[in-house]
């Protein structure tokens, strides 16, 4: 991982990785432009004492405590609950809300996926993604090669991903461009009658939360 | 603004020419889909990206297009579509002869 040691500015204070790690990755294409910026910011509003590093260690931890667990408590309660289903489809946001899951973005749409149609989600102009319920989006997501292709030949990408899906089911393309999260309700596997939602919740990823998956066969 | 367009309505994505934060693709511009519902009323992007957040709301719609009508030479099925969030001083009545 590349750090301030190795891109030359000066800095006089003792460094501790622990207490400041790097802040930023570099892109797919292995920029680290962001990092130098981030790090010489971070570094004079530390030595200016107004920024200790815990608390952006603190700040990054809040972003990164969502994760897909809280997606898939929201579809299994959806598999076992149909009138918690019918208002999850209606408001995502509010349906949510009854599990004490907030969603922090705007509003939740939550497409269903059933033996006729399948739902694909993406975000053509950069990276947008329920990250209040499914975390932070896989770099995947993100590329380029997925945003653009996505919308183009979605049908492609889903045979990348291992999911060849028959000519005669339905797709549509969700591409997040703007206010909407989305997130999808894929089938519930067949064989898991009787489950509880803690079970079942093991069967859903979060590719298939995304729509470039289905959710797991029952083992 | 009161929104225009209700669901099932046929519109036609504007191409407006304007730079900055935008939110519409190159990709559906010029293109005719259906309304499938109106989000709501959120505050333009074009606006915000530029420290303008005093308003006002404009009404943001869910617009479905035919992948045959975004790409001529769509290989999947032509029942497949696209459905993308478009906020409504870039939507006009649409009409089917491009």
């Amino acid at each position: 991982m590349s750090h301030s040691h190795e891109h030359g500015h000066d800095h006089d204070h003792t460094h501790d990785r622990g207490h400041h790690p790097s802040l930023v990755i570099e892109d797919e294409a292995g920029n680290i432009e962001g990092q130098i910026i981030i790090d010489a910011l971070q570094n004079i509003l530390v030595r200016k004492n107004l920024l200790a590093p815990e608390e952006v260690t603190q700040e990054i931890e809040k972003i990164e405590a969502p994760g897909e667990h809280l997606g898939a408590r929201i579809v299994a309660r959806a598999w076992t609950d149909p009138e918690f289903k019918e208002r999850l489809l209606a408001n995502g946001k509010s349906a949510a809300a009854e599990l004490g899951i907030k969603v922090g973005e705007a509003q939740l749409i939550v497409v269903e996926n059933t033996e006729d149609l399948h739902n694909l989600v993406c975000c053509t102009l950069c990276s947008c993604y329920p990250r209040s319920i499914l975390g932070q989006p896989p770099s995947w997501y993100i590329s380029k090669a997925y945003r653009a292709r996505t919308v183009r030949e979605p049908r492609q990408i889903l045979s990348e991903f291992g999911l060849n899906l028959p000519d005669d089911i339905e797709l549509v393309v969700h591409d997040s461009n703007a206010d909407m999260r989305y997130l999808v309700l894929p089938e519930r596997p067949t064989g898991t009658e009787g489950w509880s939602q803690d079970r079942l919740a093991t069967l859903i990823s979060r590719d298939c939360m995304i729509g470039v998956a289905k959710a797991n066969a029952a083992a | 603004m009161k929104s225009r367009f209700q669901t099932s309505d046929r519109v036609r994505v504007l191409h407006l020419g304007k730079t900055g934060h935008i939110r519409t693709p190159f990709y559906v511009r010029g293109k005719v889909g259906t309304v499938s519902e109106l989000c709501g009323y959120f505050l333009n992007p074009e606006d915000l990206a530029v420290g303008k957040t005093a308003g006002p709301v404009v009404p943001l719609y869910r617009v479905s297009f035919r992948q045959t009508d975004l790409w001529p030479d769509y290989q999947g099925p032509a029942h497949d579509t696209l459905c993308i969030e478009i906020y409504d001083h870039w939507l006009t009545e649409g009409q089917e002869a491009s």
